[in-house]
């Protein structure tokens, strides 16, 4: 009944934007999902797409130009602010940011007296692209492999470009993600993407950003919805299961280290054994030798402290995902120079007695306290826009105004390694900006223009169709 | 080294620990009856924004907005000093302080009521007090096309359950169409039939059923009433149905119709059949389609209470737009602006600012879809919902514009009386703290020892106050 349910709706959207669906991706997933796609083209004129409408959904990429943003105010983010000056895109670089830089005379000039020109910001744990429905379409959900230990599970090779959360994302001002698997104790390797693009690898900047490690948890996390977590059964009996799970990782990662050291010692001399190719620990060893990071997902204290212990002992390059007490061993953390990616900033306080306000001001108190951090939503896609949201309530809460703003643009930028590219309007640095109306992080401004790796994005997304769509129906 | 850790998990989880009750203000006794906000930003919502205004509250109600108001001697008196005040914030969607959300063993549950399962210890209240939020409008949950009866509460935290109780708020019931009454999400279990209905089909089937039924019943009742009237003696009055009882209310406008629902189709569907039975469906909830249908909705004279954004978690939510407040708006429909959660209703200043980004409503109209707006909704429209002289002082002072991300609350008002204070939160973080670390020391909260039994953590004890959508959270599991 869901697909007679959708594909009703869907004959009414193609009705109204009157354009031709485009065969999906999912068609070929599994016999199931072709099953509905018979079941809709038997109920449709439409062929089958999978969820989704026409348009943005289908994210072709466009054309770099050259452009000049002239009379905005500047907020770099790295440097000072700008009055009044000009930033010049060229071949998807930030050619010149000033007040007195040279215009190309191919450049297409845009007048932004008024408006103000930002980094694009960027949201450091999303599934974007991995999952489209999470509840009653499981053929749309590809971020959890099973069994525990899945270092080879790849984001960018299940990323769908043409997922509607992307553009929608996008237009209210994110140009950049990382998108991760979930699931198990070892999830998969995370893609840093930009969002925008037609292929996988048109959209990845860093194909394989980062390990992600669930680090064994003492209680269940807050569900999606932001429900209270999961009570914890026998204490004894839960720390015994995850001492026998940190010993599973660490026998993969050892197992990688040997693995990594075989193959090259068989490259100086061939004259030793060959030992044989093995994909899954391959795409372990960067992470093993510490050249790659690796996010562990750790909330509680003692799960943070446990994943410190665990990086320094396996010499790994760590990254704290979550940390929602992570302010509670700031000194910790600084001394090891372990960089948090919060993601709870807008989750109720996991215990009856937290102040109201424990997380709104972690990332406060973590700053004050030199620890490295950004800010992310942590959400699967739908709700990633709301990025600002989250830095601008951890403002709201203790953090400068500034550090918010570079808590969702430069720091996540410099913690995944990409700040030579991202992060900053500076010369030389991809040109992924936003030209606003107002503050970046204010809920009531508005995005005027959208460039992402030099490329002029139309502020269109499936809910601007949607909107346009029904806005004057009387 | 285990029992390091251990005793580290122990400091992290001693979460049951009954500190939550005494986080709220102890301020009943030093309420005075008098309170002046001075100098503030005035939202007024009805009556435009007043700079450089006072606010004098008198006995729980507002006595006057002006400029330059006294006090009495014992008066209260703050500084609103760069501050803005508005009235407090009024959530229409809410299961905050509910022991149990879902009756879902039944397809019709008009007979079960959210007002037997009010926890009023429960800490979100507390922290829906720092957004800013008085009033609530306590669902049952979306689990059967006619579920259980609500209650509008005031959120005197800290008071006992009865002063909760919002007087002379219009009764009402939650219908719910679509997925969650056809429980697309619940699993099937071997040998367990699943409860009817199955289909967007049977939603309409059980509501028609029970709605003919409470057509009956009422005449019943009205037949007998009517030959007591004419004196006849030894009648035996029909049987009660406490079932029937709350949906005769409905066909009497005595009672209002809250209508969890997501598709056109199913909008449509509950306005045709609440025309042809006379009754009025007072607000869709959620209704993420009603910007397709919004000239219907209109027509119908019903309200819609909304999320600003929240969208795509499941099938039947993926053609909601963020734009859905304007265009409803524009089509004339009151609109609120609705958390469903505990997490969200501590927010909801944001999610109203969000309709100015998406839809370009001004500021008075976002501000309008958190205040009188639900106030409407909820008929008590004439107690809450705006600072006007006469009107509950139910109100918060708040350190920026309330559609700022930047703002925080300062102070809520229920009724002339503090209810969060953020200083006196502040102040009294030291005294918690030493408290928790009494209690950790304390015989029960031990790390295990040897031979001993390991300590239990405490099971959740209440369900998670969401109730669409996530099924499995809202019900016991068989």
């Amino acid at each position: 009944m869901i697909t007679t349910g959708r594909s009703r709706r869907r004959r009414q959207n193609n009705t109204v934007r009157g354009e031709r669906l485009v065969k999906g991706k999912k068609k070929d997933a599994n016999f199931g999902g072709f099953f509905v796609v018979m079941l809709l083209a038997l109920t449709t004129n439409a062929s089958g797409q999978q969820i989704g409408n026409p348009t943005t959904q289908q994210d072709v990429t466009f054309p770099r130009s050259t452009y000049a943003i002239r009379n905005a105010h500047i907020i770099t983010v790295g440097g000072a602010d700008i009055d009044n000056g000009t930033v010049v895109i060229r071949d998807g670089k930030i050619e010149a940011v000033g007040t007195n830089v040279n215009i190309p005379s191919s450049a297409k000039q845009i007048d932004a007296h008024g408006l103000f020109v930002y980094p694009g910001m960027m949201d450091p744990s999303t599934k974007l692209g991995l999952v489209e429905v999470g509840q009653g379409a499981n053929g749309t959900v590809d971020t959890s492999e099973t069994g525990e230990l899945n270092p080879n599970a790849k984001a960018v090779i299940a990323l769908n470009p043409h997922s509607a959360h992307i553009a929608i994302s996008r237009v209210d001002g994110v140009t950049n993600a990382v998108s991760a698997p979930a699931g198990g104790l070892i999830s998969g390797q995370a893609v840093l993407i930009n969002l925008l693009g037609t292929t996988p690898s048109e959209m990845a900047i860093v194909p394989y950003a980062a390990l992600v490690i669930n680090y064994p948890r003492i209680a269940g996390r807050a569900g999606d919805f932001g429900g209270q977590q999961q009570p914890i059964g026998n204490l004894s009996e839960t720390l015994a299961t995850n001492e026998r799970q940190v010993d599973q990782i660490r026998k993969m990662l050892r197992d990688a280290e040997s693995y990594g050291r075989a193959q090259d010692a068989y490259a100086k001399d061939h004259s030793l054994p060959r030992p044989d190719r093995n994909v899954v620990l391959e795409s372990l060893v960067p992470y093993v030798r510490g050249v790659q990071p690796v996010i562990f997902q750790a909330d509680r204290e003692a799960e943070i402290r446990g994943a410190v212990k665990f990086a320094e002992e396996m010499k790994l390059k760590p990254i704290i995902l979550g940390g929602n007490d992570a302010w509670k061993i700031a000194s910790l953390l600084k001394e090891k120079n372990v960089p948090v990616i919060v993601t709870g900033v807008l989750d109720l306080p996991g215990r009856e007695d937290d102040p109201y306000d424990v997380l709104y001001e972690n990332a406060a108190k973590l700053q004050r306290a030199g620890v490295r951090f950004c800010i992310s939503t942590g959400d699967s896609g739908a709700h990633v826009r709301n990025l600002p949201l989250y830095a601008g309530m951890a403002a709201a809460f203790g953090l400068p105004k500034l550090e918010a703003l570079k808590a969702v643009t430069l720091y996540p930028a410099q913690i995944m390694n990409v700040a030579d590219r991202l992060g900053s309007v500076e010369v030389g640095k991809m040109a992924n900006l936003v030209v606003t109306d107002g503050d970046l992080l204010e809920p009531r401004t508005h995005i005027r223009y959208l460039f992402i790796d030099g490329r002029e994005v139309p502020l269109t997304s499936r809910h601007t169709e949607l909107n346009e769509a029904f806005k004057n129906r009387r | 080294m285990n029992r390091l850790i251990a005793r580290l998990l122990l400091l992290s989880t001693v979460c049951t620990l009954p500190l939550g009750a005494t986080r709220g203000q102890k301020t009943t006794e030093q309420n005075p009856t008098e309170t002046l906000i001075r100098n503030a930003t005035v939202l007024t919502i009805t009556q435009g924004t007043l700079e450089n205004t006072d606010v004098l509250i008198r006995k729980g109600k507002i006595a006057a907005v002006g400029k330059n108001l006294k006090g009495s001697a014992g008066a209260r008196v703050m500084d609103g000093t760069g501050k803005f005040v508005m009235p407090g914030i009024i959530d229409c969607h809410s299961h905050s302080m509910l022991d149990a959300i879902n009756e879902g063993t039944l397809a019709v549950t008009s007979m079960a009521h959210t007002r037997d399962v009010l926890n009023p210890t429960d800490v979100d209240l507390y922290r829906e007090l720092a957004g800013g939020v008085t009033t609530l409008n306590l669902l049952h949950g979306s689990a059967n096309p006619i579920g259980g009866l609500n209650t509008v509460v005031k959120i005197k935290y800290g008071r006992p359950v009865a002063e909760f109780i919002f007087p002379g708020a219009m009764p009402g019931i939650k219908f719910a169409l679509g997925e969650n009454p056809k429980r697309s999400s619940s699993p099937n279990f071997p040998g367990v039939q699943r409860r009817y209905p199955n289909t967007r089909m049977g939603v309409e089937e059980v509501i028609r059923d029970a709605f003919t039924r409470a057509r009956d019943y009422k005449k019943a009742w009205e037949e007998y009433r009517a030959a007591v009237g004419k004196g006849e003696k030894n009648l035996i009055p029909p049987r009660r149905d406490l079932q029937l009882e709350p949906l005769v209310e409905v066909l009497e406008g005595k009672r209002y119709v809250h209508a969890h629902c997501y598709r056109t189709d199913e909008i449509l569907m509950l306005i045709n059949l609440a025309d042809e039975f006379g009754f009025k469906v007072k607000t869709f909830q959620h209704v993420l389609e009603g910007y397709k249908v919004a000239r219907e909705i209109a027509q119908h004279g019903a309200g819609a209470s909304i999320f600003a954004d929240f969208w795509g978690y499941k099938i039947e939510a993926y053609d909601a737009i963020p734009y859905n407040a304007a265009i409803l708006t524009r089509a004339g429909v009151v609109v609120s602006m609705n958390s469903d959660s505990d997490e969200r209703a501590r927010r909801l200043n944001i999610e109203a600012a969000k309709a100015m980004h998406y839809g370009d409503l001004s500021e008075e109209e976002a501000l309008k879809l958190i205040t009188i707006n639900p106030a409407i909704q909820l008929g008590i429209q004439n107690r809450v919902g705006s600072i006007e002289v006469g009107k509950d002082a139910d109100l918060a002072i708040w350190n920026a514009h309330p559609l700022s991300v930047y703002a925080r609350v300062d102070t809520t008002f229920i009724d002339g009386d503090i209810f969060f204070d953020r200083q006196q939160d502040l102040a009294r973080r030291p005294e918690l703290a030493k408290e928790r670390a009494r209690l950790e020391l304390a015989e029960p909260n031990k790390p295990p020892t040897q031979g001993a039994q390991s300590p239990q953590a405490p099971r959740r004890r209440r369900p998670t106050n969401e109730d669409d959508d996530t099924w499995e959270g809202d019900i016991d599991k068989p």
